[in-house]
């Protein structure tokens, strides 16, 4: 069988940025239960996406990867994923991550430089942060293959940047996903940079959802600052991925309206006009018109959200403040089920020196 | 001469080998317009243009092997990796191809290049941005290992690690690029690789160390002196050839010996040196040779890190201990 290898390059949109319908979304798309869930998950990010960063500037937080203006896509597919699918995120994706129940504390925790950090009491199943970037598309691929082996109705969601598709694991676990054919969704979060290497430099390409064609699994591209579209396309990915459909690559487009980390200053490389320009593009504000414009939303609604979110994003400061630090033993607890006991002697030897002033950050 | 940071002293030594030699050239993630995210290739690609400072995608394996197609062509690539912990993926084409291609074509292949990396903790970076992963490069027959401690001995061992005709392994501790300033002539000295050099001599004990743990040795030297304890600090520099004469013979003069590593300790560098006293030094020791070393643990996220590291106390406690053995 010859496959359709076609994938057309406009992205899909059904929101244009003045909050303007477009294109042909079908109704429950466009429900407005479901803007209003992605409106509020969306905002509630950046609250805590900017607290974050601020934290960091004042020296309470470790560096951190801010998701500035990409929130419609962690929100999109996080809020088409079921419980009992398994999410591997990158280090960006908290937006993903909270909607999954993720607490906020547990994020900082991390980010402040604990590993308790990644011990989410919601969802158990979910990988940690990734790091190395590209490694945990093969992850998620072997997590579909025990979905399929066991008949389980779940569906393993990687995301990845724009940089990372260039990456020999992107393309092996790729590949490998097509061939086991296995119920699994890859987002590509295509925020045109990687660190200061623009997408131009990373591939020469048509586009990125192109990389799918090889692989011989589906692809296609969303304007991922459009949340509606993004939802829309993630929820049918994951569906058809459900249904023995096989997996999905979906670029999604957006931009990093934000440096790459708090360790990065994006003036060096980057143009101050086009950061402007797409900064209007943003797909809060382009929500917010949208359920504005449909009587959905008024200035009160925005205002008793920011309080709600301002205490909720305080609270978990709090807590993470007052986490108390972990002892030289956690080095140890965690490795092994057991620890050997050829490893006492390192276990006294820490114990020995073991000095206090875990601080923040 | 010019008071440089370890990281500034890699920039002029890169400049200087671009400028006089037309063979060399630089690649790597985010070293152009960015100048690396240290900064050590700042300016480099304003000066010698994009084709001499390539800005690469993603992705190391393919970065360490075109690397080597580049060397086997006559070229003298410079690699760089952005932390250790992300050199792994490049390792296939280090351990496979790097290292052997001169043994495999019986010479007439060769692979001139350097691949250079920020190296180790004690920076409070994010997960899986400290690393030491020297042992396992130390391992693979080929390569040249080599890790400096300070701006002078980056600069002049950079030099001779492009002008090396064999692939080197050149790995900087990421806590010294900004930690102090030295003096360093800009006049394209190269320093000897395969040797160690001593940084303080001493009489009662031998301590060996290497890149950020160097500083660490010198200050627990310090501090022993004040109660008497004499030691001889040597700063290993290049692993892999091992320069055992000087480490020999300073512990035949010492009689003792205390080795220091950030990585963990088990099959560290640490234990080759210890293996290398055991074999030849023997019968001049008077007390066990002693390793402080990161735990066998994962490196903490920067919390604990503090817990992890060897610290000055720990450093001194071992020197004191073999002073006791052999009171
Ligand atoms: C294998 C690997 N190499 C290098 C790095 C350092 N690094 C961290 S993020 C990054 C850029 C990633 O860009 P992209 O994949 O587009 O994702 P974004 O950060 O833009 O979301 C780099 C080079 C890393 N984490 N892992």
């Amino acid at each position: 069988m010859v496959a359709d290898v076609s994938i057309p390059i406009d992205p899909l949109r059904f929101l244009a940025p003045d909050g303007a319908l477009c294109g042909a979304p079908p109704a429950e798309a466009i429900a407005p239960e479901l803007a209003l869930r992605l409106y509020h998950a969306m905002a509630r990010t950046r609250a805590y996406d900017s607290k974050a960063v601020a934290l960091q500037r004042t020296g309470k937080l470790g560096t951190f990867a801010s998701a500035l203006g990409q929130e419609a896509i962690g929100v999109g597919v996080g809020a088409a994923m079921r419980e009992e699918d398994v999410l591997a995120p990158s280090y960006r994706d908290h937006g993903a991550q909270l909607l999954r129940g993720m607490s906020m504390t547990e994020n900082l925790v991390y980010w402040g430089g604990d590993e308790r950090g990644s011990d989410y009491a919601v969802p158990r199943r979910d990988f940690p942060i990734c790091v190395p970037v590209g490694t945990q598309i093969a992850h998620a691929v072997g997590a579909a293959y025990a979905f399929k082996l066991r008949g389980e109705a779940s569906v393993a969601v990687a995301i990845i940047g724009d940089g990372g598709t260039s990456t020999g694991d992107f393309y092996s676990a790729l590949n490998m996903a097509g061939v086991f054919d296995v119920p699994l969704v890859v987002v590509v979060n295509n925020n045109q940079w990687a660190i200061s290497t623009p997408c131009s430099l990373e591939t020469a390409a048509p586009t990125i959802a192109h990389k799918a064609i090889a692989a011989g699994v589906a692809g296609l591209r969303v304007d991922g600052n459009d949340a509606l579209a993004m939802h829309h396309v993630a929820n049918r990915a994951i569906e058809t991925a459900r249904s023995g459909g096989g997996a999905t690559l979906i670029e999604a487009l957006s931009y990093r309206l934000g440096d790459h980390t708090t360790a990065d200053d994006a003036t060096r490389y980057r143009d101050p006009d086009v950061v402007r320009r797409a900064a209007t593009q943003e797909p809060i504000a382009r929500l917010r018109n949208y359920l504005t414009k449909r009587g959905l939303w008024n200035e009160e609604d925005e205002a008793r959200l920011g309080r709600e979110n301002a205490e909720e994003v305080e609270r978990a400061v709090e807590a993470y403040l007052a986490t108390p630090p972990q002892s030289f033993a956690a080095m140890f607890d965690h490795l092994f089920a057991q620890l050997p006991p050829s490893m006492r002697d390192q276990y006294e030897e820490a114990r020995r020196f073991a000095s206090d002033g875990a601080r923040h950050g | 001469m010019a008071e440089l940071t370890l990281v500034e002293a890699v920039n002029r030594a890169l400049a200087h080998e671009l400028e006089h030699d037309s063979a060399v050239l630089l690649l790597g993630e985010d070293i152009g317009v960015n100048g690396g995210v240290f900064r050590a290739t700042l300016g480099l690609q304003q000066r010698f243009g994009c084709e001499r400072v390539i800005d690469t995608p993603l992705a190391e394996a393919a970065i360490a092997g075109a690397a080597i197609g580049m060397a086997a062509m006559g070229l003298k690539p410079v690699v760089e990796i952005q932390f250790s912990g992300f050199l792994y993926p490049a390792m296939d084409q280090l351990i496979n191809h790097a290292s052997r291609l001169r043994h495999r074509t019986r010479g007439r292949l060769t692979c001139p290049m350097v691949l250079r990396a920020p190296n180790g903790g004690g920076i409070h970076a994010p997960e899986h941005h400290s690393e030491s992963p020297e042992a396992m490069l130390a391992h693979v027959p080929g390569l040249r290992v080599v890790i400096p401690s300070s701006p002078s001995r980056a600069y002049g061992l950079l030099l001779a690690a492009i002008r090396d005709p064999d692939p080197v392994v050149f790995l900087e501790p990421t806590r010294l690029y900004r930690l102090f300033k030295q003096e360093v002539a800009d006049d394209g000295e190269a320093l000897p690789l395969d040797a160690c050099f001593i940084s303080r001599e001493g009489r009662d004990a031998t301590l060996v160390a290497w890149g950020g743990m160097l500083h660490e040795a010198l200050a627990a030297a310090d501090r022993l002196a004040e109660d008497g304890i004499d030691c001889e600090v040597i700063d290993v520099a290049t692993l892999k050839p091992l320069d055992g004469e000087t480490i020999l013979r300073s512990v035949e003069k010492t009689g003792r010996c205390v080795i220091v590593q950030e990585a963990a300790r088990t099959s560290g560098f640490g234990a080759e040196i210890a293996a290398l006293l055991a074999e030849r030094a023997l019968y001049f020791l008077l007390a066990p040779v002693k390793r402080v070393t990161g735990y066998d643990v994962v490196i903490p996220l920067a919390r604990l890190e503090h817990q992890y590291l060897p610290s000055v106390d720990r450093i001194a406690a071992a020197v004191r201990e073999t002073m006791e053995a052999s009171a």
